[in-house]
């Protein structure tokens, strides 16, 4: 199979890359046939930090069956490995030299790989990192340390460690490398030992930077850890090295361990100062991808509230999960609703979280048991800012509004006070007041719907024109007009039938040659 | 309709048993053998039944006539009809079964069952059937003769086909009218030629029957004539010509008696017409009449519609109106319009104004409508003629001298019409003679109008306040001079081109003066009314002209006066074909909305489009009524401009003069509506925003696209007093949102500057259009906040800071109103429930309602259904007292049978007890 690949690939190849695809086989043939040849070795390593990038890749091919074959016999050493330059003790038989020799050869190739992983090529890239992690599991499978390992389990520890720093590279974005690492994150033993090296990867990384984390670096560790699929089943048996004797016990076989070091990794992870997109990007799958994985989500309230007061749309996002929180996890909030109703402003309707926000406030303020006067100044605020709405939103937070209405009766005087005396001088209501409940809302009435009432567009017209008449008891579902766009609208009212077209009476005697016309006044044709 | 569906099967079930009751007779093939005996068996007894034939005939023809007489007996038999006596007559309802005759009915239904059902029991254990393979046995509509021919033929081919298809030898014995032809070779019968010289030499079939023995349906005929005398005497073939001869001379004869007959009358006839014609009509001299006597007779249909058309035409044209009765006229149309866009602009559904159609008694129904006239009204200005302008007086006088042509001709028609019809109508005449007497006087009175205005319009010479008509004098005189310098180089008849290359090639190197004429008289030489494929052309032709426009605004330096120019023509399409121009500008606009859409969904904000793209809406706010409350393709662009003002950051001076022309275009669109327009007003503020100094702080809030701290903050703040202090007013130039061409920095400043002033300019309008709102003042005080506190007023020119001092003044007036608080709107108590029956008119009587078509099928079905059914149960229990009766019959006479065999067998026994007795009593009394 992957002899079979080879020659495809060199079919593809130049005449350069052919000859040196060439020489690399037979030099790797002559390895293979005898211990004579392997000399030859040092030929196939130079290959591996070639300038050409076909010869690169033909090299770690060659490189990966060139070790493979070898650790299959057995050919490397086993045990502690002597440094190199120091003098081998003569006790030692020629074979155990032999091997060892070329267990140098195979730790300095790995390196290379890892280093590999730093260039710039990302077909190189990809290719060292799919040697490597086949060498990891060729490592589980002939293990080269005699003693057993810490856990008692096999694991090729230091060679994901090399990954693992190939992938979160301090200056280069790796996503794309990232992305294909994805794939075996579906193996739970490497997904379990991933998460441990990136733990032991962010400290290392952050004394290195005294103390502080390149943003590059942190949207690798991020890309990483989204990446990470949490397994659902109790039962973990995916493994990529096999382990032969109490598998049950293995921590990678329990999820419960997984939950830990996910809950670990990401803590690890979130105490550090995020930039404001990747604040976002991890709010935005904090409620979905992390708080179900996490043994303790309370964990993450900190993050959350912090996140809640930073302001704008990361509060918008942090609400979710606050939601989640609060939902499930009993969390109580002072002071939530009055954070809530600080967070409206007008940007509210331009954002691009419009609909999921909306989808939260509308389930906060779904309880009948919140106090009249709080509903009552979200209903103002809400129609005050809907003065400065696109239409599409406009269309959504007015069924918002006679909602509120509907759920709490006692809010009706905002559309309907028949008992008032006599006229007021002003409004009431006080939009700056940032606490609801000195906000007077319950004393005013919603005369912004009044004036959307004369709206350009039909929709948000009829839309107001129901607070002319007494509300209906059934609420109106607004979940299918959350994500109007206004390209939406456009479609709708393109696919509208009509009969006749009304045309303009009035004459015209050029582009801005009409009577009342404003464009005329300040624009010119030259 | 599901239920529809599913009542089809009962009723097709409901059929199935009426039909296996109806049906009994079955032709039933078990043996083959035997049904070829049969067919053999059938063959000869078509022989026998030939030879019975005559006698069997008769009595089958005269039945017919006997059952009419004997049904009319039956209904004049007061015993035997049935009058089904209805409670109340009800007007308009038909009644199908109010006389019956249940006799007639029984006995009918009787003999079929007898035919049918009473076959069928009596051979209820059988199992074989006997076939009759008789060919047309029962066929009633073949009569005996074609019967017997078509068995001959049948026989003769079957005899035929099986022996010489390989016997090529043998002869057919070949035979005229079944006699041997060589028997007949032997000519023991000469004929008699001696009389066949008269009758122009041509033999009468039965002579010719007589003689040569003739075809067989020849020979029929005279056989049946034959056949009353056959019983006395068979006459001899002599005889028999004789006889016929004279019959043909008699006939020859009495044809000849006939026609004279017929011409003395027609001659008589003619006669008497001219003797009385005098008296009817003294129009046409009579030498004239004589000419051509003999001309086809008009139908009097055609009479009648004609008739008709010239009482029409006989209506006094429309009186010359004066000046002022046209100004009024045009007001009134333009009351007119407008109230019928503020009717839309409310947003009144258009079904309420449609009006009913009215039929006038005397309407055609042949599609010509009187109510618009598009004659032009005759008018004088100045002691000259007054003409509207020219490109409409084409189209419009065009329509007027047709109509006049039409009169014209019309006359001519009633003219010859009138020579035509004097031979056999009488009144026809005498109309026509009123109908010109009626013309002469109404041009009499045309001239005196003409004169009285004349003087009219002489007084008034001075007042000429009317603008209009100097507006059209005006264009007249410009138009005319154009054309004059055109009219030289430009062919006069243009085809509409049939491709946008076309277009483009006819018009681009021409000056635009030119390009207009040349539009106008595509238009006119294609005119819809002139041909019937000229619509669709011009229709194409807006689209073009729409693609032109674009073209010359997308150039790198546009030629916007060309464009200005083209707007007039597109005008004009697009009033005579809306639908087609909408159709147009509805897909621009879908094009520009995908284009914009595409860029928000990859970066979440657009860019201002260019120029030519922001002319589209320009476009569509002059075509279109941008007051209503929904319109097909304003309502669009509507949605499309705000989303341009709430999705396109301003980040240079061009996106703020084109972001202020969207404005602008927007509050052109509402003028007249006053219509909220939220993006605007944000656009405003934004705009504003970037004119005032940055500062850390703000206590105002501004709506994205824009931000209060970005990298455009200051983008219209101006550094320079000296530079405010030389601004002068001047517009925008509409190329300006292309790109502006310089660099110099007082020059920037003074767009600037200009860009504010617009902007506070929209903003000053805006206070005006939404004064009334209910929420003014939190609508304006962002707005009021910036131009009060941060805008640096100071720095501007007089003429800005007036407009700022202006707007504040406007806005505070404004807002003091008083906010009432909002009192849902009084609704109609719901009316208690009322006892009494409603009561609703019946307008069509007897027929089903039901509130649609579906319903009313549906309806249909379950009463259909309904009604066979019950009609199936009836037949069914008819059937079975049918076949109680047939069976107490056969048992009362199976039993009779018995009694009297058993009678007979007791009266033999008895006899011959007796006889034995008395043989026994001789015996003893022998003893």
């Amino acid at each position: 199979m992957a002899a079979r690949k080879e020659k495809r690939a060199a079919r593809s190849l130049g005449k350069n890359g052919d000859s040196a695809r060439q020489e690399l086989d037979t030099k790797l043939r002559e390895v293979l046939q005898s211990r004579a040849n392997a000399n030859s070795l040092f030929d196939i390593l130079e290959y591996l930090e070639s300038e050409n990038k076909d010869d690169v890749l033909a090299a770690i091919r060659t490189c990966a069956k060139l070790f493979e074959a070898l650790l299959e016999k057995g050919e490397l050493y086993i045990g502690n490995l002597p440094a190199e330059d120091e003098a081998l003790p003569d006790s030692l038989s020629a074979e155990d030299k032999y091997k060892i020799w070329m267990r140098h050869r195979y730790n300095s190739c790995v390196s290379c790989l890892g280093e590999q992983l730093h260039t710039a090529s990302s077909q190189v890239q990809e290719l060292a990192l799919c040697m490597l992690m086949k060498f990891i599991q060729l490592e589980g499978r002939f293990p080269l340390e005699s003693a057993i390992w810490k856990d008692g389990y096999r694991f090729p520890r230091h060679l994901l460690k090399l990954v693992i720093d190939g992938l979160l590279q301090e200056e280069k974005d790796c996503s794309a490398v990232i992305l294909r690492f994805q794939e075996f994150l579906e193996y739970d033993d490497i997904r379990y030992y991933t998460m441990s090296v990136v733990i032991e990867r962010i400290a290392q990384v952050y004394q290195n930077n005294k103390e502080t984390l390149p943003s590059i670096f942190l949207n690798n560790v991020f890309g990483l850890l989204s990446s990470i699929n949490m397994p659902q089943d109790d039962k973990l048996s995916n493994f990529l090295v096999a382990q032969k004797e109490k598998v049950d016990e293995w921590k990678p076989a329990k999820l419960m361990e997984h939950k830990k070091i996910f809950e670990r990794v990401w803590m690890g992870f979130l105490k550090h100062k995020l930039s404001v997109s990747l604040y976002k990007k991890v709010l935005l799958i904090l409620h979905e991808s992390i708080l179900p994985h996490m043994t303790k989500p309370t964990l993450m309230i900190d993050f959350l509230t912090v996140a809640y007061d930073v302001g704008g749309a990361i509060s918008l996002l942090a609400l979710n999960g606050l939601f989640i929180l609060i939902h499930q996890h009993n969390l109580e909030y002072p002071d939530f609703y009055k954070k809530l109703y600080s967070l409206l402003d007008p940007s509210v309707f331009h954002v691009k979280y419009r609909a999921r926000f909306f989808h939260l406030a509308n389930l906060f303020l779904s309880s009948t048991h919140l106090p009249v006067y709080l509903v009552a100044a979200f209903a103002k605020r809400l129609s005050r800012l809907s003065l400065t709405a696109p239409p599409q939103c406009l269309i959504m937070i007015i069924p918002f509004i006679c909602n509120l209405i509907r759920r709490h009766p006692a809010c009706r005087p905002l559309i309907h006070r028949p008992s008032a005396e006599a006229d007021l001088a002003s409004d009431p209501f006080i939009m700056e007041e940032k606490d609801p409940a000195k906000s007077c809302a319950l004393e005013s009435s919603l005369w912004e719907l009044e004036a959307l009432q004369n709206h350009y567009y039909p929709n948000v017209l009829r839309a107001a024109n129901v607070i002319s008449r007494a509300l209906s008891t059934q609420e109106s579902d607004i979940s299918e007009l959350l994500e109007l766009s206004a390209y939406e609208l456009f479609e709708k009212e393109m696919k509208k039938k009509f009969n006749t077209v009304p045309l303009e009476f009035e004459p015209v005697e050029g582009l801005l040659g009409k009577k009342h016309d404003i464009t005329a006044e300040h624009f010119s044709l030259l | 309709m599901q239920t529809i569906a599913g009542l089809q099967p009962t009723l097709q079930c409901v059929r199935d048993v009426i039909s296996r009751r109806r049906v009994w007779w079955h032709f039933r093939c078990w043996d083959h053998t035997w049904f070829r005996a049969g067919g053999c068996a059938a063959v000869r007894m078509g022989k026998n039944n030939n030879n019975k034939k005559k006698k069997g005939k008769k009595p089958l023809a005269a039945a017919p006539g006997k059952v009419a007489k004997a049904r009319s007996e039956v209904r004049n038999n007061p015993f035997e009809v049935k009058i089904n006596k209805q409670k109340f007559t009800v007007l308009g309802r038909k009644t199908k079964h109010d006389v019956g005759l249940p006799g007639v009915s029984k006995s009918k239904a009787l003999k079929k069952r007898k035919e049918t059902l009473l076959k069928e029991y009596q051979k209820r254990g059988k199992s074989n059937v006997f076939v009759d393979k008789r060919f047309g046995e029962y066929d009633s509509k073949l009569t005996s003769e074609e019967k017997m021919m078509k068995r001959f033929a049948l026989e003769r081919q079957k005899h035929v086909d099986k022996k010489s298809l390989y016997n090529l030898n043998e002869e057919e014995e070949l035979t005229h009218y079944g006699q041997s032809l060589a028997s007949l070779e032997k000519m023991n019968d000469p004929v008699d030629s001696d009389s066949d010289t008269d009758e122009r030499g041509a033999l009468s079939a039965e002579l010719t029957a007589a003689h040569f023995g003739g075809g067989g349906l020849l020979r029929k005929k005279a056989a049946s004539e034959q056949t009353e005398e056959e019983p006395e005497k068979a006459k001899s073939r002599k005889e028999l010509i004789e006889e016929l001869i004279a019959k043909s001379k008699l006939e020859k004869r009495e044809r000849q008696n006939q026609k004279e007959k017929t011409h003395e009358l027609t001659e008589k006839l003619d006669n008497d017409w001219k003797a009385i014609q005098g008296l009817l009509s003294h129009k046409v001299p009579k030498s004239e009449r004589k000419a051509e006597p003999e001309k086809p007779k008009p139908d009097d249909y055609d009479m009648t519609v004609r008739q008709l058309v010239f009482d029409m035409k006989a209506k006094p044209s429309d009186k010359m109106k004066s000046e002022e009765e046209i100004a009024k006229e045009e007001q009134e149309k333009l009351q007119k319009l407008e109230a019928e866009r503020l009717r839309r602009m409310r947003g009144y559904t258009e079904k309420k104004e449609k009006k009913p159609k009215h039929i006038s008694a005397d309407d055609l129904m042949d599609g010509f409508i009187l109510e618009k006239d598009d004659r032009v009204m005759l008018s004088y200005k100045d002691g000259k003629m007054n003409l509207p302008e020219p490109e409409d007086n084409n189209l419009k006088t065009g329509g007027g001298e047709n109509d006049g042509v039409d009169d014209d001709d019309d006359k001519e028609i009633n003219d010859g019409s009138d020579a035509g019809d004097e031979d056999d109508d009488d009144g026809d005449g005498e109309a026509d003679e009123d109908a010109e007497g009626s013309d002469e006087e109404e041009e009499g009175s045309d001239d005196e109008d003409n004169h009285s205005d004349l003087d009219s319009n002489e007084d008034s010479e001075e007042e000429d306040d009317e603008v209009r008509v100097k507006m059209a004098k005006k264009d007249k005189k410009v138009k005319e001079k154009v054309a004059e310098e055109a009219s030289a180089q430009l062919p006069f008849t243009f085809d509409v081109p049939e491709s946008y290359e076309d277009f483009q090639s006819l018009l681009c190197d021409k000056p635009a003066d030119q390009q207009l004429i040349v539009l106008e008289r595509i238009q006119k030489c294609n005119h819809p009314s002139l041909a019937d494929g000229n619509k669709a052309k011009l229709e194409k032709l807006f689209g073009f002209l729409l693609d032109y426009i674009t073209d010359l605004s997308e150039q790198e330096s546009p030629d916007l006066q060309t464009v200005d120019k083209m707007i007039v023509p597109l005008y004009n399409l697009c009033q005579m074909f809306p639908e087609a121009a909408a159709d147009c500008v509805r897909n621009v606009l879908q094009d520009i909305a995908r284009a914009v859409n595409e860029e928000i969904e990859s970066k979440d904000r657009a860019s201002y489009p260019a120029l030519h793209v922001l002319l589209y809406f320009k476009i569509t706010g002059i075509l279109f009524p941008t007051s209503d409350y929904w319109h097909p393709v304003v309502t669009p662009a509507f949605i499309v401009m705000s989303q341009l003002l709430s999705k396109c950051p301003v980040n240079s001076l061009e996106d703020a003069a084109a972001g202020l022309f969207v404005s602008s275009m927007v509050l052109e669109y509402v003028s007249l509506s006053k219509r909220f327009v939220p993006e605007m007003i944000n656009f405003l503020l934004g705009i504003l925003h970037l004119a005032t100094p940055r500062k850390a702080d703000v206590d105002y809030v501004v709506v994205p696209p824009f931000k209060l701290h970005g990298k455009s903050v200051e983008l219209l703040l101006v550094d320079c007093t000296t530079d405010s202090a030389s601004w002068v007013k001047s517009n925008l130039p509409l190329t300006s949102i292309n790109g502006l061409d310089t660099e110099d920095g007082t020059e920037i400043n003074h767009f600037k500057l200009t860009c504010i002033a617009v902007c506070l300019d929209l903003v000053r309008r805006c206070v005006d259009n939404y004064g009334t709102s209910p929420a003014f003042k939190e609508i304006f005080s962002p707005i009021e906040k910036v131009i009060r506190e941060y805008l640096p007023r100071n720095t501007y020119p007089e003429t800005i800071q007036d407009l700022c001092k202006n707007i504040l003044e406007d806005i505070e007036r404004c807002s003091k109103k008083p906010y009432s608080p909002l009192v849902f709107e009084k609704q109609l108590p719901v009316p208690v429930k009322m006892y009494t029956p409603r009561v609703t008119p019946v307008l069509d009587f007897g027929k089903k309602r039901a509130a649609n078509k579906e319903d009313r099928e549906r309806k249909r079905l379950v009463n259909k259904h309904k009604r066979e059914y019950k009609s199936a149960i009836r037949e069914i229990r008819r059937d079975n007292e049918f076949l109680a009766r047939e069976k107490l019959a056969e048992t009362m006479q199976k039993d009779a049978e018995r009694k009297r065999k058993l009678k007979a067998i007791f009266h033999d026994l008895s006899t011959q007890e007796g006889e034995w007795k008395a043989l026994k009593r001789l015996k003893m009394k022998r003893k």
